[in-house]
């Protein structure tokens, strides 16, 4: 039988892709391609994240190099037929960005896609990830030839250490004076752990990475056990990632298979095995020293460094802990060598990084950029900007360790200092979008309640600290803020920074103090004049009926969950506030031509809620005297 | 499957590469078959079915194959038009599969127009 193949159409198949139904599609595309007689001509391939997850399920079509979003089953039909048999690409089912007319066809033409730059990356939506033989033909484990047919593994360390690469994970260590301090040490064995315990709401990353590209981290970290003078690795990942450890265990049985990884590997006299190890999802296990804790089998708390776990880590042995990331970037740095590598970025971070776009923004996804960009172009041009025309009010990096970025300082590049002069920091790599609808109150009790859930406990500062934050950011957007609370929670959060024994509670007032030092008057507003200008803390806030607008249409009467709204058809309707929940129903129902109902908060609560009483008793008055 | 040497992966990858080369759109030339009703009810599947059996006779990696709707000369169908990099696109009218072949070797290998099944050459004016 000849091989007849022309077209590959590669759905994704990550985790988003997956919930939204991408497998559902695949059988679909498989039954509508068998129908119309292109099964031998067309093929599908499941890929790893694409990255546009806002788009999902989606699928690019090859070798035409046609993005396809938002898929549904009903469509498959009319798409097989028309372009697949016909030639003729369906304009509906293309991206459109949201001010333009016609669509773009092209995944090269589409802003999200345009301005990135794909290291770790470079493999995701191009190759099967169950597949070693589509790694192997992009290069992969070329890396590893090199290493083992032509290095040292001081040369590898060298290579390293020159690119520049720095830790993927939050704090950006240098990667190759970690493997260097490793590699100093005398006792063995030396154990190497990739960690994949991503825990910050809204990032995915090392997730996607797994996902997309196992076989990059498994050849990563082989070069980096060669490196180092290990040969045996866990990869730490939690629980609550099924797709990414059944596709890692699928690669490493491969790799296994091919002898790229066991008893010498290519033929070397080189040993190196990776087990995975997953853990239950606590966010302290991102922490180095906790994660090493749960491996052993104990309760992940953080152990105090000196020793670093470079020195005494795992059963007291030499640990090397690598973020997945990093360690993906591993092979390209060999292949390519550390000139290239450090050609890309800043004079400090070199290469690129990967974010995970989430919140208030057009296009979210996972994109990865080089060091360098400025969060403007991240937003506006990657990200296409916010949603329905709202203003941007603050981006908050590095997850709840991280902090709040002004609008003002958008146009700061991306890279570790410059995130750390803004108050936040790198983190792994979440970002999440705020517009002019969120209350920075609001986020940081957000925040607060994540850490002060997540804190092990082991010290006080963290655990009773982040508890006392979480009151009296309560108590602030509750309305019941009090002079002094300002400093107190500034006093405490440097304290809660100081005192902390690991990561977690050194960072976690950051959401706090960055917002405190941006957005200060909000805190104000909510303290002082018990008042909440983004509109969003229930007890600052009131649901309001504009008498002059109201057309008396009782939809809001009729969604309303607690029947505190009070009227008649085509007479204005009141919103009793003592039985008023502030669900919001009421907003969502009145028709957008009529927008009659309004948020209020502060002083305007209690002015227009008298004017609406006074309208509307003359109205009913008026109504009845006609009728 | 036993242990790999670097010989090994190396030839690997050789023949994985092929195994992906639509992806990676090295492409030196385009064969477009034209798919309208009245392309298929002349038998334009055929034409692009001999197409692709005498690409995978010739283990090419360096032409994409596509469809697109009718050409606007329905009774000169099956049409193709072979766009091959620097030079203008040509049309080919009434295909069978014996020109189909001859069509591969001289023009898309050894890039001689086969004049004698030429419909026109180059495309129409977009006003």
């Amino acid at each position: 039988m000849a091989e007849k193949r022309r077209i590959e159409l590669m759905v994704c198949t990550g985790t988003g892709c997956f919930a939204g139904g991408a497998f559902q599609i695949i059988d679909e595309l498989n039954k509508e391609l068998n129908l119309f007689g292109l099964k031998d001509e067309v093929t599908v391939v499941a890929t790893g994240c694409n990255g546009f997850c806002g788009q999902g399920p989606l699928m690019v079509v090859i070798p035409d190099n046609i993005f396809y979003g938002w898929l549904e089953k009903k469509d498959i039909h009319h798409l097989v037929e028309e372009h697949f048999l016909k030639g003729r690409p369906v304009k509906k089912l293309m991206f459109k960005p949201p001010e333009e007319k016609e669509p773009l066809p092209l995944l090269s033409d589409i802003p999200f896609f345009k301005k990135q730059l794909l290291v770790v990356l470079r493999n995701k939506g191009i190759i099967d990830p169950e597949k070693i033989e589509d790694y192997i033909a992009r290069d992969g484990y070329l890396a590893i030839e090199k290493v083992l047919g032509s290095m040292s593994p001081k040369d590898v360390r060298e290579e390293i250490l020159k690119s520049g690469l720095r830790g993927r994970g939050g704090a950006g260590f240098l990667t190759g004076k970690k493997w260097e301090i490793a590699n100093q040490q005398t006792k063995t064995p030396k154990y190497f752990i990739a960690n994949c315990d991503e825990g910050d709401p809204g990032a995915y990353m090392d997730r996607s990475v797994l996902e997309s590209d196992p076989h990059s981290v498994i050849e990563g970290m082989c070069i980096a056990g060669y490196a180092v003078g290990s040969n045996e690795g866990f990869i730490y990942v939690r629980t609550e990632y099924p797709l990414a450890i059944k596709r890692m265990r699928i690669a490493i049985a491969q790799a296994e298979e091919y002898g790229l990884l066991g008893k010498n590997i290519l033929g070397s006299d080189y040993d190196f095995t990776i087990e995975i190890r997953e853990g239950s999802g606590a966010f302290v296990c991102g922490e180095e020293t906790s994660l090493i804790n749960s491996i052993e089998g104990d309760i992940p708390e953080p152990r105090l460094r000196p020793p670093f776990p470079a020195q005494a880590g795992l059963w007291g042995c030499p640990t090397v802990i690598n973020n997945v990331e990093t360690l993906a970037n591993v092979p390209m740095i060999i292949t390519r060598g550390a000139e290239w590598f450090s050609s890309v970025g800043t004079d400090t971070s070199k290469g690129t990084k990967i974010f995970s776009l989430v919140g208030k923004i057009n296009n979210t996804g996972l994109i990865e950029v080089p060091m360098g960009i400025t969060l403007k172009e991240v937003v506006y041009e990657i990200g296409g900007g916010i949603p329905k025309g709202k203003k941007f009010k603050a981006v908050q990096t590095g997850g709840p360790s991280g902090g709040c970025i002004p609008s003002s300082m958008l146009d700061s590049p991306i890279d570790y200092e410059s995130l750390q002069k803004a108050g936040s920091m790198m983190g792994s790599g979440g970002m999440i979008v705020m517009d002019e609808d969120t209350c920075v109150v609001d986020v940081s009790k957000f925040f607060i309640q994540f850490t002060n859930e997540e804190s092990c406990g082991k010290c006080t500062s963290c655990r009773d600290g982040s508890e006392a934050l979480l009151e009296v950011l309560t108590r602030i957007s509750d309305g019941e803020g009090r002079e002094g609370d300002i400093e107190f929670l500034t006093e405490l959060g440097e304290c809660i920074k100081d005192a902390s024994m690991c990561g977690l509670g050194q960072t976690l007032p950051n959401p706090v103090l960055s917002t405190l030092r941006y957005f200060k008057d909000e805190y104000e507003a909510h303290i002082k004049e018990k008042r909440c200008p983004a509109l969003v803390c229930r007890n600052l806030i009131q649901y309001y009926i504009d008498p002059n607008k109201c057309v008396g249409c009782l939809l809001c009467i009729k969604s309303c969950p607690t029947e505190a709204i009070t009227g008649e058809s085509k007479f204005i309707h009141i919103i009793n506030q003592e039985n008023c929940h502030k669900c919001g129903q009421c907003l969502e129902v009145c028709p957008p031509k009529i927008s009659a109902i309004i948020k209020v908060t502060g002083s305007d609560m209690e002015n227009l809620i008298q004017l609406s009483e006074i309208i509307s008793c003359k109205e009913w008055k008026k109504n009845h005297e006609y009728s | 499957m036993p242990k790999l040497t670097i010989d090994e992966l190396q030839k690997m990858r050789a023949t994985a590469r092929k195994g992906i080369y639509l992806r990676e759109g090295n492409f030196r030339g385009k064969v477009i078959v034209h798919m309208g009703t009245c392309g298929i009810a002349a038998g334009a599947r055929e034409i692009m079915n001999s197409f692709l059996v005498e690409m995978d006779e010739r283990k090419l990696t360096d032409i994409m194959f596509t469809t697109t709707g009718c050409a606007g000369l329905c009774s000169e169908e099956p049409i193709a038009t072979i766009e091959m990099e620097g030079s203008p696109p040509v049309k080919y009218r009434k295909l069978t599969s014996e020109k189909v072949k001859k069509i591969f070797d001289e023009h898309i290998i050894a890039g001689n127009v086969v004049k004698e099944f030429v419909l026109g050459i180059g495309s129409e004016r977009v006003g």
